[in-house]
């Protein structure tokens, strides 16, 4: 038995202390919000609320005109729960432009330029809101590389990146995440009918079991298998995991010089406060 | 004799010494006032912790002729103070380092020796190892200090044990790591650690721990004393910075040792006779 629970109540205070810590001490009080609608969103928007108070949340809806109509109405329920702001901007107008350009866009490209759409808007209002951009990238996807570079991954700090998807659900519990929003199947909602796990070809449970072993644990391939995961499985884990490292590193930088930003420059990005 | 013993647990501004030494002073000032005889601060109080390439940069030395010294002698004449710093020795090498100052003296100084680098760690990259680990005599007493990592090896506490220590003072930055039981898994392992050791020496063991975060690093804080019975005497919050005041019967070392003379009992020489064995075969 892979055992994946946390200490919700334990895990809630830290993130909770988290948001503020690093919202509050780069002179900033509020924090914006992409809310789809979805588990991660959430849970991200309802410890940011727990940390700064109700009035200095901003909860962004930015559908397109394919969304699911259940992805407004779910956020909006959470906004009437948790009593924060919340803006609506229909994205559709602005990326249609794009996308209608070329004809034969493939789905990815779509949903690519939704994704990185709503983090322009999240960072627009961020400025107008005075607020920094709360990420809701929990570590499954963020190991499986399933988000878009500068798109749904970009965010200022985030406080769900080192729980697995699994992990975010219990935590939505504690935290009294609608139920609707807890029980629907995980979807990026780019287009119609899609659902992460249909897309990634295997369920979270499954995954965030196999990635615990591996990442949290140290485990080696055969130890996986020795603990019952299929070898075509965990291969096909460890290569997508490994495919999509440059979605969690910098860009390189060529050195050349004698002192380089991110080689030997090294400071911590709280450096001062 | 009773002595009352201030454990403070403090949040740091990453590299801005002038902003930390005003908090530092501020809580001496404040446990002088509570009447605290000693108020031990955490790993690097002057600083921050994940320094980086920042090191050299808010490296001082510990004496009267620094700026930031000055005013922590000064305040030591009212109360004795652990600090935490980092120290430029005179060839320039940069130490993690822990000062005891009282009545306007540097009376001990201790550089941390076992430096982690592994993990979230990456101490030995930018810092200096200290070689030595010595007992020192206080108003109050033999006293050891320990900084963090040092206490993860028995042998740094054993050996102040050998060398008089009765009062061991331990200063911490350590992350948070562990979310599946009851506290930070982290917390526990310290927390053990630190029992075990007062009860194995029959010593004092006072353990300050800093709080805040660090980008995404976590300090938890969670000061505790433990007495010469293993006994938890003091116990500050978690995640929250506080100053949590302990009062110690150093009498108990006295009733402890007279019911359990492990001091007495243990056999150093046969430490060293074996480790002389044992690594003469490597």
């Amino acid at each position: 038995m892979i055992d994946l629970s946390i200490n919700c109540e334990l895990v809630k205070n830290i993130l909770v202390r988290f948001i503020k810590s690093e919202i509050t001490r780069t002179g900033y009080e509020h924090a914006v919000i992409n809310l789809s609608g979805g588990l991660d969103s959430a849970v991200s928007c309802a410890l940011a609320t727990e940390a700064l108070g109700s009035d200095n949340v901003l909860a962004i809806r930015l559908p397109y005109k394919t969304s699911s109509p259940d992805s407004l109405e779910h956020a909006q329920k959470l906004i009437d729960q948790l009593e924060i702001r919340s803006v609506t901007i229909p994205i559709t107008e602005m990326v249609d432009p794009l996308i209608n350009l070329f004809p034969e866009m493939s789905k990815t490209r779509k949903g690519n330029i939704m994704a990185r759409q709503r983090m322009i808007i999240a960072y627009d209002q961020s400025e107008e809101f005075h607020g920094l951009v709360v990420g809701t990238g929990n570590k499954t996807e963020i190991l499986l590389g399933y988000s878009t570079l500068y798109g749904d991954s970009a965010s200022a700090l985030n406080p769900i990146g080192d729980l697995y998807k699994t992990q975010v659900r219990q935590l939505a519990t504690e935290l009294g995440i609608p139920h609707e929003i807890i029980d629907k199947p995980p979807s990026a909602d780019l287009w119609v009918g899609q659902t992460d796990e249909g897309e990634l070809g295997f369920t979270y449970e499954k995954v965030d079991q196999l990635l615990y072993l591996l990442v949290d644990q140290r485990y080696q391939i055969q130890d996986c298998i020795q603990e019952g995961f299929e070898e075509v499985f965990i291969n096909m884990v460890v290569n997508r995991v490994k495919r999509f490292q440059f979605k969690r590193t910098l860009p390189p930088i060529a050195k050349i010089s004698s002192r380089t930003i991110g080689s030997d420059y090294l400071y911590f990005r709280d450096w001062g406060t | 004799m009773k002595i009352r013993i201030a454990i403070a647990q403090i949040n740091t501004r990453l590299g801005d010494v002038p902003n930390n030494l005003e908090h530092n002073l501020s809580i001496a000032n404040q446990a002088r006032q509570e009447n605290a005889d000693i108020l031990v601060f955490p790993e690097l109080s002057l600083t921050g912790y994940s320094l980086q390439d920042l090191v050299p940069q808010v490296a001082i030395r510990p004496s009267e002729a620094d700026p930031t010294f000055k005013l922590l002698l000064q305040a030591s004449r009212g109360i004795d103070l652990v600090v935490g710093f980092v120290e430029e020795d005179a060839r320039h090498r940069f130490y993690i380092s822990a000062a005891y100052l009282s009545k306007g003296d540097v009376v001990h100084i201790h550089r941390k020796v076992h430096l982690p680098t592994y993990g979230i760690f990456d101490e030995k990259r930018f810092l200096a190892a200290g070689d030595t680990f010595r007992a020192f005599d206080t108003r109050f007493g033999r006293i050891g200090l320990l900084i963090c990592e040092d206490f993860w090896h028995v042998s740094s506490p054993y050996l102040l044990w050998q060398d008089g220590a009765d009062i061991f003072l331990l200063q911490s930055a350590s992350p948070g790591r562990g979310i599946t039981e009851e506290h930070i898994g982290s917390a526990d392992w310290v927390e053990t650690i630190n029992r075990s050791y007062s009860g194995l020496f029959t010593a004092f063991f006072a353990h300050s721990n800093r709080v805040g975060f660090e980008d995404g690093l976590y300090f938890w804080g969670g000061a505790t004393v433990y007495d010469p019975d293993g006994k938890l005497i003091a116990k500050g919050p978690y995640d929250q910075e506080a100053i949590t005041y302990a009062e110690v019967d150093l009498n108990q070392l006295h009733r402890t040792r007279a019911r359990l003379p492990l001091l007495r009992d243990e056999r150093p020489e046969i430490v060293l006779h074996e480790l002389g064995r044992i690594l003469k075969h490597d």
